[in-house]
């Protein structure tokens, strides 16, 4: 079993895949007495895949990358590594390289020192450990800060030097906690293009949490969206984008304004001020309740008034915001309904009489 | 043209603060400075004579080596009980817990002659504790003799494991959690993440309340007074040096201690700076709850036994209080009951004058302390101008100098008039304990307000100029409203020093200024050890009513200020 928990010792940080673990949620439970926690979450991580767990604050999802690292025990459920229950185990027989969002760096220790922490634990010599974690450091750009202060470092230097002391241990899982929330928005972006880069590399199997949906599309293979403490979809950021399994996702993933609809199995009608417009449209499987079309920005089309615009409803515009190549409108539907709607054009005035059509199809539905 | 009118305005302001600033720096310097010079002066009258006579008396010697071996010995002590301590409150849930976490610090809250005459109730031959052993035992004689080094280590580490508890506690709520959850899930047990990340972390903490301790220690009077038996420490030694009218080398003595702890304060300092890195991120503050069912069991009746230990001295001296005088000789517990202790205090006038002494010079120091300090602290915070530093030095030096050392620095200086050399006669008058009482609440009084002034937001003075508000209006309707709370607490510990001080004034009382404390050796002296306890509970009463008092300040400005900033 301690070959399973990489405990065998430092390995070669190049696996084979079949050799990468694959980890299992099943039916996770972790509530407080102050409220939150999750509930129910099942969810299965695939050897070498980069899975993002989403959400607003309070949706369960920190909770859940703690019950998986070992800070907190779960109240019922199982945690499996490879068909191996690890629930019961300590954090610290888990062996799973964890970045957290300050990056808890040692400050009493120097930049190798902290990457060769791990190693120590495992009764690496002296010599063996710094020599990894040497080469650790280089495989983030920061072999020249090994013998710095921690103190000494940018917030992105010292992201790294987290990454890899984290991934050092050569973990079965890297958990990460919010690791690009601390950094300046130029930075985060650039960061989040060279971590995907550098855990593809290192073909590691990797969960990790954040609240922007940004950073989980640029990073992540798939997306969990936890709400309220339940997992409310799984799926790529594109699965995610294009049908939304609930209200929560629409609103979260994206800009979406919601339209009550009525569905017919193939179509949705959707009727606004006596004007009804019938578009294809899509719901979730075992779909029960009232049905909102998710109407994205980009999916609706602004027309002039007049008598080739194309079946719609009748607005007028409230507000323009210019993006560059696009504008985005805020739009009153004649009965007070507001939408969003993205344009290449950027004639169209506040005040202006408008015709809003629905542009692409099909139309995906949530329960309301 | 511009920068003239500013720095034409900086000058106006820097005036200003020099003028506020020079009674408040004349006032510290001559009661807190000179002394010490004048004590360092004496010690050289004779050239080095009385240097030499000091390094060749073996007693002295003996009382140097014996002061720091005690001091070690303290230290040792106060870190095995304050150290574990706070690690389990600070980082393990268990039932008892509250309880134990209301009590931890009151050993250190015990007035500081009425604590020793508490151990010598408990510990001492004919003591409580000592009975119930003996009982349990079915021995002819005590089995044990409370004194010597022991004993004064033992009371020490008894009340002075405190500052390692509360050093130790802050530097655990500074330590990122996270950073135990990383070496967890770097493969380290609960042991080696506490040796490998915590105690690292801790080490500054650690280390500051260890020189505090040691601090303590050396300057401690009352333990070895009274414990002490033939032992020779530095403290005591003074006061004997003192007594034999050997002025000189009691000088040599007091600068020895005052150099010493002044040398540990600047140690301790240095600590305090580096114990800033110690604060990098937010991590959830969560405690191990623990689980095992007989340790949650078990765990109250141990938390049970530390708390009885822990109240046992306050216990004690109410129980002597309340024991008929000379009833009470071998049984476990007072055979009669009675208030006469209580009503005798109040009823011969001459018992009664120490109460209405210590009351009236604690009121009267306090209140010295709170003008000077408000003013001094203020000018520190807020204000910049030269002699800053001095003054902040000032403020701090009577914290780092033993009492011991206050006291002979006093006598030295005002024993005669004679203004060409600042010095005033004020010993053998009642207004030299007053004095020494507020020399010794200088620090206490100005750090608490310094640290409430620190919370205020700087341009709140600013925005109050700049609406038009003159500066006496802005100090009394802006920053003695914000630095209420501060005010109160630092008063309080002035007032509960001055109330029970017992060190500096055994060198310097009269029979016009007999405090309690003395009061209460004296009946220790002449055995009446009721009314000596008697004494002991009404101190330790006094010392409630003034906490209650402050705090109802304390919590009347939280209510009706808005001002202090949400730092």
């Amino acid at each position: 079993m301690d070959a399973d928990l990489g405990f065998e010792g430092p390995q070669s940080q190049q696996q084979e895949v079949s050799e990468t673990p694959r980890l299992a949620l099943d039916r996770l439970a972790r509530r407080y007495d102050t409220g939150g926690g999750v509930d129910d979450v099942s969810l299965e991580v695939a050897p070498g895949e980069l899975l993002a767990l989403v959400g607003a604050s309070g949706s369960g999802k920190t909770t859940t990358l703690r019950l998986v690292a070992g800070y907190e025990k779960p109240d019922s459920g199982r945690l499996l590594l490879n068909g191996t229950s690890i629930e019961k185990l300590p954090a610290e027989k888990r062996g799973f390289g964890m970045v957290f969002q300050h990056y808890a760096l040692f400050p009493h220790l120097s930049v190798v020192q902290n990457v060769a922490f791990g190693l120590e634990a495992r009764g690496v010599k002296k010599a063996e450990r710094l020599r990894q974690a040497e080469a650790a450091l280089s495989g983030v750009g920061l072999a020249d800060k090994a013998g710095r202060p921690v103190q000494a470092l940018s917030g992105g230097e010292q992201q790294r030097v987290a990454l890899a002391r984290a991934l050092v241990i050569a973990p079965p899982v890297l958990l990460l906690d919010e690791p690009l929330s601390n950094l300046d928005p130029t930075l985060r972006r650039s960061t989040r293009d060279e971590l995907r880069a550098m855990l593809r590399r290192q073909g590691v199997t990797a969960l990790f949490v954040t609240h922007d949906q940004e950073d989980a599309f640029a990073v992540a293979d798939r997306v969990a969206f936890l709400h309220n403490g339940r997992l409310q979809q799984v799926g790529t950021p594109e699965s995610l984008y294009d049908a939304p399994a609930s209200r929560a996702v629409a609103d979260f993933i994206g800009h979406a304004s919601l339209m009550p609809a009525v569905f017919d199995g193939t179509h949705a009608t959707l009727m606004r001020a006596n004007q009804s417009v019938t578009v294809p449209a899509v719901a979730p499987a075992n779909f029960s309740g009232d049905p909102y079309a998710v109407l994205r920005p980009e999916a609706l089309c602004l027309n002039r008034t007049g008598a080739n615009a194309p079946e719609g409803w009748n607005g007028r515009v409230l507000s323009r915001r210019f993006l560059g190549g696009t504008s985005a409108y805020h739009v009153n539907l004649a009965d007070g309904f507001e939408l969003e709607v993205l344009s290449d054009d950027r004639s169209f005035n506040d005040g202006d009489a408008v015709v809003v059509s629905v542009a692409r199809t099909p139309v995906p539905l949530v329960p309301g | 043209m511009r920068e003239s009118i500013n720095s034409l305005r900086h000058d106006k302001r820097v005036r200003q603060s020099l003028l506020l600033a020079l009674p408040v720096l004349v006032i510290l310097a001559w009661t807190v400075a000179w002394p010490n010079v004048s004590v360092i002066r004496g010690s050289f009258e004779h050239g080095l004579g009385y240097w030499k006579e000091f390094a060749n008396s073996p007693s002295d010697r003996e009382a140097l080596f014996t002061s720091i071996w005690i001091s070690v010995l303290s230290v040792i002590g106060s870190v095995l009980i304050g150290l574990p301590l706070a690690l389990l409150m600070g980082r393990v849930d268990f039932p008892g817990r509250r309880v134990l976490a209301a009590v931890a610090t009151l050993p250190a809250a015990l007035p500081p002659l009425v604590g020793v005459v508490a151990f010598l109730f408990l510990y001492g031959e004919s003591g409580f504790v000592t009975r119930i052993v003996q009982h349990i035992i079915g021995a002819e004689d005590p089995p044990w003799t409370f004194n010597g080094i022991s004993a004064i280590v033992f009371v020490h580490a008894y009340t002075m494991y405190v500052y390692v508890y509360l050093f130790v506690m802050a530097g655990l709520e500074r330590v990122d959690t996270s950073l135990e959850e990383a070496a967890a899930g770097l493969g380290y047990s609960r042991w080696g993440r506490l040796r490998k990340v915590t105690l690292p972390l801790l080490t500054p903490a650690l280390a500051g309340s260890m020189l505090l301790v040691f601090m303590s220690s050396l300057g401690s009077f009352s333990a070895p007074y009274v414990f002490g038996g033939g032992l020779r420490v530095l403290s005591t030694q003074i006061v004997t040096s003192k007594l034999n009218g050997n002025m000189g080398v009691a000088y040599v003595e007091t600068t020895v201690l005052a150099v010493s702890a002044v040398a540990a304060l600047l140690l301790l300092r240095y600590f305090e700076r580096r114990r800033n890195y110690v604060a990098v991120g937010k991590g959830t503050r969560a405690r191990m709850v623990v689980t095992s069912p007989m340790v949650r069991r078990l765990a109250p009746f141990l938390a049970g036994l530390v708390v009885l230990i822990l109240v046992l001295p306050h216990f004690t001296v109410l129980l002597v209080a309340l024991a008929k005088e000379g009833t009470w000789t071998d049984q476990l517990f007072p055979p009669v009951y009675t208030l006469d202790n209580f009503r005798k205090l109040a009823a011969e006038p001459q018992l009664w004058t120490p109460v209405k002494n210590s009351v009236l010079m604690a009121i009267i120091a306090t209140a010295a302390n709170v003008v000077v300090c408000f003013l001094a602290a203020y000018l520190v915070v807020m204000r910049k101008f030269p002699g800053r530093r001095l003054l902040e030095l000032l403020l701090a030096m009577p914290w780092a100098i033993p009492a011991t050392a206050i006291a002979i620095g006093l006598a030295s200086t005002f024993n005669r008039n004679d203004l060409a050399s600042g010095r005033v006669l004020l010993i053998g008058t009642f207004w030299i304990l007053p004095l020494a009482y507020f020399i010794r609440g200088v620090p206490l009084v100005a750090s608490a307000i310094e640290s409430s002034l620190r919370q205020l937001d700087a341009s709140l003075e600013d925005a109050a100029r700049g609406l038009g508000a003159s500066w006496l209006r802005i100090m009394w309707r802006v920053i003695l409203p914000a630095v209420r709370p501060g005010l109160a607490a630092g008063a309080l510990l002035a007032a509960v020093t001055a109330v029970g001080e017992f060190v500096a004034s055994v060198v310097l009382y009269t029979n016009r200024n007999r405090p309690i404390s003395i009061e209460i050796l004296a009946q220790i002296r002449a055995l009446s050890m009721g009314t000596a306890a008697a004494y002991s509970v009404l101190l330790i009463g006094l010392v409630l009513i003034i906490t209650a008092f402050a705090r109802t300040l304390e919590l009347r400005s939280a209510e009706s200020g808005g001002v202090v900033s949400t730092n």
